[in-house]
């Protein structure tokens, strides 16, 4: 056995213990102790990534001394690896873009608990991403929930804890439907562990019996997740809880939690319940449904909302959709398609709500998106990195959206029966995305004097400048190097998703066919 | 049909206290009521799994006077599964009725809907 099988083990557990000494010591500490362990993890998840990508298959790590059918199993192969990595380097980004606005929204003494948050979350997300055992899924899940509203709610200031009671009430409903499909699976299967769960289903579809029991399990575990990943008409916590919460937290909570939650839910179709099973069943056309009706009312919803961090939650709303979608269309081109946007997604959404974070520092940070004329000349950087992220989301050429726009569109081609709606749908989507996106860079570039030109009250006006001119003052103190050193990645990892898209999508490829 | 519901009295039993808790954590508008929905939803739950994992006549798998079959025992699985499924349910509750108590220092009421309408309000002034 290689010394790299054990990484994945590692990786899990450092991020752990990293939180529990975080509750014992300064907030600084804290601070530098949860970088260096997502550097830590990070750097193993690249490990394995490389070590599956050259032995060219996946493995599975006992855990304990138990033998398969009854121990606990981590399972790391070329698409977990990937995930892993992404994942890690969207959340240093993000902990890294958005650390001033910790250190300022989060009490003094509290701050070593914002990190114990963000290695508990950290953990919980690898732990989600390599687990080979259904309960050891459930439990991470709740793991993950409690971090991440502990993350919402650090910022004890306006609608916080309004926004965490909505995200724990919802997310309490979805784990409580995923805990009774996992029971009813494991009375049907005798099972807890993936691969044997998997060969006790492929029999009982055999034989034919439990046949709706199979479906309500299916139901259950896809709903469940769904609620907690925020699929459309689920959504309703999304907006509030990425508005409110703290920079980092959003860029988080946006591009990794819900993340985490599709990335399992993919991996139970393919390791549990068997891709076949879940075909017949047609619930993928539900979540298809679903995931169509999230696109265009996420970017309806969202042309209509004036706070520019509200709209970039919507926005998240109808991304989500796109992946759901992608699920829905039942092929292996759609499956990379939407493990493709779960990648793109993740870096283009982080990169805008920390980038939207330098636009308020510099605009007197009012929540109007109308604030923001003329930001882009004011943190040139900031600019540059919201004007790339919409882009990306409008699905512009190079960047990394393009690229999963491109995949929908073709996988669509391949399904006869649900091309033509997706075509349409992507196609108004794209639109949509486009009216408000654009709206929002245009805004952002256009210059001041239109704007008090406009203004009828004069003493209106004058206060507005006031307001502005203290405001870019701080802005200019602003301007430091964390925020432009992690929008700057942001972007080159959107570009790099954007021009090198063909080796990682060969790897999601392999990746899915050693989940087998 | 009637039959089979009896013979299964206590997964029938917790199919139906599982639905009466989901529905009081998405329906109540009182917050206390929705984290006793939570824990309804989650007792439904262990419940089903004990009654899944008790074979009729065996006993506790804990080895006392020396019988070493396993078919002398229950399946101890269901058992673990629940124990730690209530160490997950307890910290979400304590989670939840933090959270509440900070809402309701702060808008003195536990109706979410005007806890909502509150913060709204607050908002705009």
């Amino acid at each position: 056995m290689s010394f790299v099988q054990n990484l994945p083990f590692f990786s899990i557990i450092i991020a752990m213990f990293s939180g529990i000494l975080s509750s014992v010591i300064s907030g600084k500490k804290a601070r530098n102790l949860s970088l260096f362990a997502i550097v830590v993890t990070t750097l193993m998840s690249g490990a394995v990534l490389a070590y599956c990508m050259r032995t060219g298959e996946s493995y599975t790590y006992m855990m304990g001394h138990f033998p398969a059918p009854w121990g606990n199993e981590i399972r790391a192969g070329v698409l977990e690896g990937l995930t892993a990595l992404l994942f890690g380097v969207v959340m240093l980004l993000a902990v890294i873009g958005g650390m001033h606005h910790t250190f300022r929204d989060v009490e003094e003494g509290k701050i070593n608990q914002f990190f114990i948050m963000i290695d508990l979350m950290l953990s919980s997300l690898l732990a989600l991403i390599y687990t080979n055992d259904l309960f050891t899924a459930y439990v991470f899940i709740e793991i993950n929930t409690i971090a991440g509203c502990g993350l919402i709610m650090i910022r004890q200031k306006g609608h916080s804890f309004t926004a965490a009671i909505r995200y724990m009430i919802m997310s309490q409903l979805g784990s409580g439907l995923f805990l009774i499909g996992l029971s009813l699976l494991y009375d049907v299967t005798g099972h807890l562990l993936m691969s044997p769960a998997k060969e006790a289903v492929a029999a009982i579809e055999s034989a034919g019996n439990y046949e709706i029991p199979m479906l309500v399990i299916l139901a259950l575990i896809s709903v469940g997740l769904a609620i907690k990943s925020g699929l459309y008409p689920f959504h309703s916590w999304i907006p509030d809880t990425y508005g409110y919460a703290t920079p980092t937290a959003s860029a988080i909570l946006s591009g990794l939690v819900s993340k985490g939650y599709i990335f399992l839910l993919i991996k139970i179709f393919y390791r549990v319940l068997g891709m076949e099973t879940v075909l017949a069943s047609r619930i993928v056309n539900v979540l298809f449904v679903f995931g169509l009706a999230g696109m265009i009312m996420g970017s309806v919803h969202a042309i209509f909302e004036k706070d520019t961090r509200r709209m970039i939650a919507y926005s998240s709303v109808a991304q989500i959709g796109y992946i759901y979608m992608g699920i829905g269309l039942g092929t292996r081109e759609g499956m990379i398609a939407a493990i493709f946007h779960v990648f793109a997604h993740s870096a283009t959404k982080a990169l805008l709500f920390i980038s939207a974070v330098g636009l308020y520092e510099v605009s007197g940070g009012k929540k109007d998106y109308r604030s923001l004329r003329g930001a882009g000349y004011r943190n040139p950087l900031a600019g540059i990195g919201f004007a790339a992220g919409s882009l990306s989301m409008v699905g512009f050429p190079m960047l990394s959206g393009f690229i999963s726009k491109l995949l929908f569109a073709t996988s669509a081609l391949q399904s006869p029966r649900k091309m033509m709606v997706t075509l349409l749908v992507l196609a108004i989507s794209t639109v949509l995305n486009a009216v408000y996106f654009l709206r929002l860079v245009i805004t952002l570039y256009s210059t001041r004097k239109s704007d008090e030109a406009q203004s009828s009250g004069e003493v209106q006006s004058s206060d507005h400048a006031g307001t502005v001119k203290s405001g870019v003052q701080e802005g200019v103190a602003a301007q430091r190097w964390n925020l432009k050193i992690s929008v700057a990645c942001y972007i080159i990892l959107n570009l790099i998703l954007g021009l090198g898209s063909q080796p990682i999508i060969d790897a999601i490829a392999r990746g899915l066919e050693m989940f087998g | 049909m009637a039959d089979f519901l009896f013979n299964n009295i206590e997964e029938t039993v917790s199919v139906i206290l599982f639905g009466i808790g989901f529905t009081m954590l998405l329906l109540q508008q009182n917050l206390i009521k929705k984290i006793m929905g939570m824990n309804i939803m989650d007792t439904a739950v262990y419940l089903f799994l004990a009654a899944k994992g008790y074979i009729y006549g065996k006993m506790v798998p804990i080895v006392t006077d020396g019988v070493l079959e396993a078919s002398a025992y229950i399946n101890p699985v269901p058992s673990g599964l629940v124990l730690t499924g209530i160490v997950v349910s307890v910290s979400t509750t304590a989670l939840m009725l933090a959270l509440t108590i900070r809402l309701y220092e702060r808008y003195h009421s536990l109706n979410l809907d005007e806890i909502l309408m509150r913060a709204k309000k607050e908002e705009k002034s």
